[in-house]
């Protein structure tokens, strides 16, 4: 498998990174490069080996449904660019 | 004419009632002031991990085992990629792959009366996720506003399969849905906050065509009328595009009520390419039997179950008995009502409820749980037509009186109002006798063949005897003395 340059902008687009065309270009080689590594790995016989989700064998630990935070609102209100009435501000999305 | 066939699958998210939100320990409580209840982990400020919330696996649980499903010992979360000021860390923790609950399905009581009919729909699957936060986008000059205090608050999101064939069925389904995620208790069922939301897919295809039409999606439907309407204008919508030679195209659109119409949101050529995959900060989920069976020993009897048992202990017929086990609220009144009135009334209990109660319930917008009239106080009421105490005319009157509070009891309000039915015998026919003095020509009318002229004179004993007199031995007696 490898990726077209199209494809390439795409991602780009979809993470929000703006790339030039010689950017997207050198990206597509390292992006086809790794794929390359894929398909080598791709080559090993994985028939009966269960997918696996973690690197460690372990399961997720649980919390008691409990609230242990409090309101810190001004704390980190006060990091933020813009706030009013107690909202965060950012520039106007609609979708 | 082509005969159109609808084919609807219905995405619910259903808001989880616990207290901290799935992945922190922030409150989830409704209507605090903005981002009072948003912590680090739910502004995805930098290092912070997600822990999950045991009570919303617990939920999710009850839910699998309610409908049948098959509980996965192992599920995992994943990433759901997307851009959104709402969501601050750029991605969604949901369940893509390995969900916590696979499969199950629901039985329906779609329609009323004579057209009642029963529907099984088959569930695909539910997983946990987070909800993410709100925007505002109208008190600010060329901004939006972030409240980002419901995100991270846990959802179950339940999909079904495109089973439902009617608006009908679909609201039936999101109704015994909203009723089963109550009774179970792992959602509050509030629509208006929220808390219990319905996508629908919608598609349309000629009767008796295998595959299914081309299908677009509508988001967001927080009542079960806007689900109704939202369908039924969507599916003429796509009617009317086909039969005019246009292809539907596969496109999320939302409902607007004011206008009643569909529009879109996104087509498919600008849909969302989500590139999910599994959550590295969140360990794979792992759910033990010894879980699954405590929950299961903790469910309560299912709205299924129980039906079956009304049919199978009382007598009841299966509509009734499904309209009895609508919800939670209305099951429990009824097995207080029988509980009081006896076994052997169960019938009249239901109709009562259903019938008289339910009408008065809803000329007043007020829920069973509220009822004036107390399930004691009915099954008095009950009881006292069984024993021919009052009829059941009268019985209305008493009903009306215990909901305006004018008695305790049934005995109380029959007593003080002198409604005690009149049984005896000979003063019913003294009453008879006095109405047939009084009505020859009626007499000569019912003589000369009018059945009319009979239930004028039973009119008259009943007025005579401020309607008091038992019907029955009224209607006996007259014939008996008419004949004679």
């Amino acid at each position: 498998m490898s990726l077209t340059l199209e494809q390439v902008k795409r991602i780009a687009h979809l993470a929000r990174i703006e790339i030039s065309d010689a950017e997207a270009l050198t990206t597509q080689g390292h992006l086809n490069g790794i794929f390359q590594l894929i398909e080598e790995m791709q080559a090993v016989d994985t028939s009966g080996v269960e997918p696996m989700a973690h690197a460690q064998d372990v399961s997720q630990r649980l919390r008691a449904d409990a609230v242990t935070e409090g309101d810190r609102r001004a704390a980190y209100q006060a990091v933020a660019p813009e706030t009013e009435a107690g909202l965060y501000l950012v520039p106007k999305v609609i979708e | 004419m082509t005969q159109w066939e609808v084919v609807i699958g219905i995405e619910t998210h259903a808001q989880l009632a616990t207290v901290s939100k799935i992945f922190s320990g922030a409150a989830t409580a409704f209507g605090a002031e903005p981002n009072t209840q948003a912590c680090a982990v739910d502004l995805a400020l930098p290092g912070v991990l997600p822990v999950l919330n045991k009570k919303a696996v617990e939920c999710a649980i009850r839910f699998g085992l309610a409908i049948g499903a098959d509980v996965a010992q192992k599920s995992v979360f994943a990433r759901k990629n997307y851009f959104y000021p709402d969501l601050p860390k750029g991605y969604q923790i949901s369940q893509m792959d390995l969900p916590v609950v696979v499969g199950g399905n629901i039985t329906l009581q779609v329609g009323q009366g004579d057209k009642a009919y029963e529907k099984v729909v088959r569930l695909t699957r539910a997983h946990l996720e987070e909800d993410a936060g709100k925007s505002l986008h109208e008190d600010f000059q060329g901004k939006s506003g972030i409240d980002l205090n419901r995100a991270g608050t846990p959802l179950l999101e339940i999909v079904s399969e495109p089973d439902m064939r009617s608006s009908d069925e679909a609201v039936a389904y999101a109704k015994s849905l909203h009723a089963l995620v109550q009774w179970i208790g792992i959602c509050d069922g509030n629509m208006q906050e929220g808390s219990f939301r319905c996508d629908a897919n919608v598609s349309v295809r000629p009767k008796g065509q295998a595959e299914f039409g081309t299908r677009r999606e509508i988001k967001n439907l927080n009542s079960f009328r806007f689900l109704k309407e939202a369908i039924d204008f969507e599916v003429q919508w796509q009617i009317n595009e086909i039969e005019e030679g246009r292809r539907i195209q596969q496109a999320t659109v939302l409902f607007d009520p004011d206008s009643g119409e569909t529009r879109m949101m996104r087509s498919k050529e600008d849909a969302h390419d989500y590139r999910y995959f599994p959550d590295p900060d969140l360990l794979p989920l792992v759910i033990s039997r010894e879980w699954i069976a405590r929950v299961q020993s903790e469910l309560p009897e299912l709205p299924v179950q129980m039906r079956e048992r009304f049919v199978r202990e009382f007598g009841l017929s299966n509509y009734d008995a499904s309209a009895l086990t609508a919800n939670s609220e209305i099951a429990a009144f009824f097995q207080l009502t029988v509980g009081a009135a006896g076994k052997q009334n169960a019938k009249p209990c239901a109709n009562w409820i259903m019938v008289d109660l339910a009408a008065r319930l809803n000329k007043e917008g007020k829920d069973i749980a509220e009822s004036p009239v107390s399930a004691a106080q009915l099954a008095g009421l009950i009881q006292r037509i069984a024993d021919n105490t009052i009829s059941n005319n009268i019985a209305k009157k008493v009903f009306e009186a215990l909901w305006n509070g004018e008695g305790a009891t049934a005995d109380e309000v029959i007593d003080k109002q002198g409604l005690k039915q009149i049984t005896d015998s000979g003063a019913i026919e003294s009453l008879v006798d006095e109405v047939l003095a009084a009505n020859p020509a009626n007499v000569a009318e019912f003589k000369a063949g009018k059945e009319k002229a009979f239930n004028a004179l039973v009119g008259q004993v009943m007025k005579a005897a401020k309607g008091k007199a038992n019907p029955q031995q009224v209607n006996d007696l007259l014939k008996q003395k008419l004949a004679g």
